[in-house]
């Protein structure tokens, strides 16, 4: 078990607009390179990319969290 | 081929230098590098001109190719630096050659890394000026945060490499958990109830997600506003006044309860009470606070403004004797 953290501090959200599926959920794959979150600051949208392969095994984060450079969002069991 | 080649641009990397100054008259903020003392240093560090142009990167720095013999030096927020994927010192001056590749990990301290480059960063001047104003799309690299693919023009070089130069320990910035802010009570001060003013000044405020080079909103505490009947000229919010000029680095409060830091890039005037200015040398220590980070306010004289900036000089004069600049 690993954790991704985020790289930047601003508000969390996990979906791509509030009407779309969560971009990973529990139980999802997911690959290097993957966009598994949003972190908003600075009046932009950054997509948070997922720096290894495995499955999701915990979102630490929920929508609108508030999120600090560094802090965990996703762990996941690498494979 | 005088050029450094943008690989990634980072967050919001952006070409500053020491400001476009004289016009906020016709309504043009400064802009400028927004951490002057780490800017400085990191033109020293490579001996260029304090005032030569360099890069100001946020949160996430960039990475940049170099395509002839050059010395970097980076300094400001403290990050994980590589070149060519090995670590660097920061407030270094580094020799690097052609296809070298600076990079950056994430940064454990500040939020602003600062990458001067021996020669500077040579945009075309507007107004005196190589700052990115980006609200308006002017100066810097085509008014805008750089971004992959960009190829940025390099000055000549003016000084000797010197590999190795570094800043000493007792130059370097702290980043303390709550940032205190020297801060000149007024204009409009007046706007705020006793109270207010006072629980204003022993709030802990937190830095919201919209934080940038136009201004800082902060969020902690509540705000009371004195009755009035609303003054000819004014818009109907107890924060309205009758328009002025906003000092750079004023705080105003418009309609509720979420301060504002107007800073380098930001609009020179307009309608909102402005209930104190964070003296211009500690703009450097909001430029190094970051979202989610914590700043306090200390109400101190212009007199003790004045001199912190004279303060500011003297370190970066004493450093520059230091690295024998």
């Amino acid at each position: 078990m690993s954790t991704m953290n985020a790289q930047l501090p601003g508000v969390f959200y996990r979906r791509p607009t509030p009407d779309h599926a969560p971009f990973v959920e529990v139980g999802g794959k997911v690959e290097p390179g993957q966009t598994i979150a949003l972190i908003e600051v600075m009046k932009t949208y950054n997509e948070v990319k997922a720096d290894r392969s495995g499955t999701v095994s915990r979102i630490l984060l929920d929508d609108g969290d508030e999120v600090e450079a560094g802090q965990g969002i996703v762990e996941v069991d690498e494979v | 081929m005088n050029e450094v080649l943008v690989r990634s641009g980072g967050l919001y990397t952006t070409v500053q230098d020491a400001g476009r100054d004289g016009y906020y008259a016709i309504g043009m903020p400064p802009s400028g590098a927004m951490d002057r003392y780490s800017f400085v240093a990191a033109n020293m560090l490579v001996g260029n001109p304090d005032s030569a142009a360099a890069l100001e990167a946020t949160y996430l720095g960039p990475e940049l190719e170099f395509t002839d013999p050059r010395t970097v030096a980076v300094t400001g927020a403290r990050a994980r630096v590589t070149v060519n994927g090995d670590p660097v010192p920061q407030w270094t001056s580094l020799r690097v050659a052609p296809g070298d590749v600076l990079g950056f990990g994430a940064l454990s301290a500040g939020a602003r890394p600062y990458v001067a480059v021996s020669g500077g960063i040579d945009v075309p001047e507007y107004l005196n000026s190589r700052s990115t104003y980006k609200l308006t799309g002017i100066g810097g690299f085509e008014g805008r945060a750089l971004a992959e693919g960009d190829r940025l023009p390099l000055g000549g070089l003016q000084a000797p490499p010197r590999d190795g130069l570094s800043v000493p320990e007792e130059f370097l910035p702290e980043f303390p958990e709550v940032v205190q802010l020297r801060l000149v009570v007024g204009l409009c001060s007046y706007r705020l109830t006793e109270r207010s003013l006072e629980s204003f000044l022993e709030t802990t405020w937190k830095v919201t997600k919209d934080a940038d080079r136009i201004g800082y909103r902060l969020r902690g505490g509540t705000i009371e506003f004195v009755e009035r009947e609303q003054p000819f000229g004014a818009g109907s919010d107890p924060a309205n006044v009758v328009d002025l000029g906003y000092p750079i680095g004023s705080v105003q409060i418009p309609g509720g309860n979420e301060p504002i830091i107007l800073l380098n890039d930001a609009v020179t005037g307009g309608g909102y009470a402005t209930v104190g200015t964070v003296v211009s040398a500690d703009r450097d220590r909001v430029a190094q606070t970051g979202t989610g980070g914590h700043v306090r306010f200390t109400p101190v004289d212009v007199d003790t403004a004045v001199q912190a900036r004279l303060d500011r000089e003297t370190r970066l004069s004493k450093l520059r004797a230091v690295l024998g600049r």
